[in-house]
């Protein structure tokens, strides 16, 4: 037993997974604004709109996280010398967020999307019928229920969103979570399960909370129809 | 309808318990006659899988001790084996040894046994052919580049973490990339497998290998905890040595970029008991 518990003096276990914390934070973010843009244009009266939103959402979605991260490290850092500022580290910090938000923000479009289907399409015809046009009929009508109905989904993106910032470890991110346990394994072989465990647990610690958090929102905020 | 569901879920269920017992157990089992060696699969110079063949130097020794113990090479079946699974793999008996970069240390020799060592490495620097960095010493505020989690990045942070800056990434090859591209001056590791990776032909003329090690990594043969074999395979290791043939397939293994193996410790002795 004491043999394990070394484990936590010798490695920053807790402030490997607030580095994850940090990339899920600032990635979310990310992927909100970007997703609900593009759920607008997917959503949008214009065709072309609509075929920009879709193109990007079958694009990002179908590619695989490890990939999107390890282009933004190797190709444009590393090839193409693109900087996005901070010190060594924290320019794949950014680079990292920069990749899972990009990617998120794919999964989070077609959730409020979905919201935006349990909108009764005689909402928007009342927008429309007082006069007001797209964007503030989207704004105003349209995305506050949007949101109201999209929770789970989003939640679900969220949660996804949280396990996937270990992905992070590909692109350089090297104190994160799923690297820290990987030197762990290198240097205490002799304790394997032990740290897989301890790791494994420590996802369920921080992902449990956002589940019941998105079960009793969306049950709080429901549209009453 | 409802039955057929029901049906249809049982079955799935079927087939995904079977779908996981075959990967648990079904493909480790080998008959009598052949031996399962564990190497790695994408260390060129050590351990490649270059379509169907494989190449390098812990495959030629390990191609040879096998012979030693009696398996021709038809009867060898090669798996890969990760850094990071090396000793789940021989505990679980999914290998019956292991020849993949593997450092001899404690920790390690209290879950596995070790046979060997048949190479000392020393971490070292690949750079440039035409970088002025011979040492450690010349990193002050150059970018260095070694794989997650692995020993050699841990040792960089720990010594010379204030003067340069690590960038760390899943592989050898990817670091080698960045070189190419110029982000990286410098990728560290074992200084032959920065040689085995200078050698590749993609490469070739525009890496060197520093030639200053700074660290003493004996590599060997990974056993499963308790075993008898330690005294055969050391005498074949010897004999290997004694013949000339470890030479040679380290002289084959990292031609054309100059390299050569720290002579003091180089070939190890070996005792006839586990190391």
């Amino acid at each position: 037993m004491d043999n394990y518990l070394s484990i936590f003096t010798e490695y920053d276990v807790p402030g490997a997974f607030w580095v994850n914390i940090q990339l899920t934070f600032w990635a979310a973010l990310g992927a909100l604004l970007l997703g609900t843009v593009l759920a607008l244009l997917r959503i949008s009266p214009v065709a072309s709109f609509r075929a920009i939103g879709a193109s990007y959402v079958n694009l990002i979605r179908n590619t695989p996280l490890t990939i999107i991260i390890l282009f933004g490290v190797l190709a444009l850092y590393g090839q193409l010398g693109f900087n996005l500022g901070g010190d060594f580290q924290g320019n794949f910090f950014r680079l990292a967020v920069m990749g899972l938000a990009l990617y998120h923000a794919a999964f989070v479009c077609e959730a409020i999307r979905s919201g935006v289907n349990t909108v009764p399409l005689g909402q928007a015809e009342a927008a429309r019928a007082i006069g007001l046009s797209f964007l503030p009929a989207a704004r105003e009508v349209i995305l506050p229920q949007a949101f109201r109905g999209a929770i789970v989904p989003l939640g679900n993106t969220l949660i996804a969103l949280i396990k996937n910032s270990t992905v992070a470890a590909v692109g350089s991110v090297a104190t994160e979570a799923s690297s820290t346990m990987k030197t762990m394994i290198e240097f205490r072989a002799d304790i394997v399960i032990p740290i897989f465990l301890t790791f494994a647990v420590g996802f369920v610690i921080i992902v449990i909370p956002v589940g019941l958090l998105t079960t009793w929102l969306s049950k709080k905020l429901a549209v009453a129809r | 309808m409802r039955k057929n569901r029901l049906g249809a879920v049982a079955a799935m269920a079927a087939v995904a318990a079977l779908a996981l017992t075959s990967c648990g157990g079904g493909s480790g089992e080998g008959d009598a006659e052949s031996i399962r060696i564990g190497i790695k699969f994408d260390q060129p110079g050590l351990g490649f899988k270059d379509g169907n063949n494989y190449t390098g130097f812990d495959v030629d020794v390990a191609k040879y001790v096998a012979n030693e113990l009696g398996y021709a090479e038809e009867n060898i079946e090669w798996v890969s084996a990760p850094s990071a699974n090396r000793e789940t793999m021989l505990q679980n008996d999914q290998v019956d040894m292991i020849f993949a970069t593997y450092s001899i240390t404690e920790e390690r020799n209290k879950v596995v046994d070790f046979a060997g060592p048949y190479f000392v490495a020393g971490q070292d620097l690949l750079v440039a052919t035409d970088s002025d960095i011979a040492s450690p010493e010349d990193l002050n505020g150059k970018n260095l580049c070694s794989v997650t989690g692995s020993t050699s990045a841990q040792k960089v942070k720990d010594n010379y973490a204030e003067n340069t800056n690590l960038q760390e990434l899943p592989g050898y090859a990817e670091c080698v990339t960045q070189m190419g591209g110029g982000t990286i001056d410098a990728v560290t590791t074992d200084d032959i497998i920065l040689a085995g990776l200078a050698a590749q032909p993609a490469y070739q003329g525009k890496f060197k290998v520093a030639g200053a090690p700074f660290s003493e990594e004996n590599y060997g043969v990974g056993l499963p905890d308790g075993t008898d074999k330690c005294g055969d395979i050391n005498a074949a290791i010897t004999k290997m040595i004694e013949s000339g043939a470890w030479e040679e397939a380290l002289t084959a293994n990292t031609e054309g970029t100059g390299y050569t193996p720290n002579s003091e410790t180089n070939p190890p002795e070996l005792s006839d008991t586990c190391a």
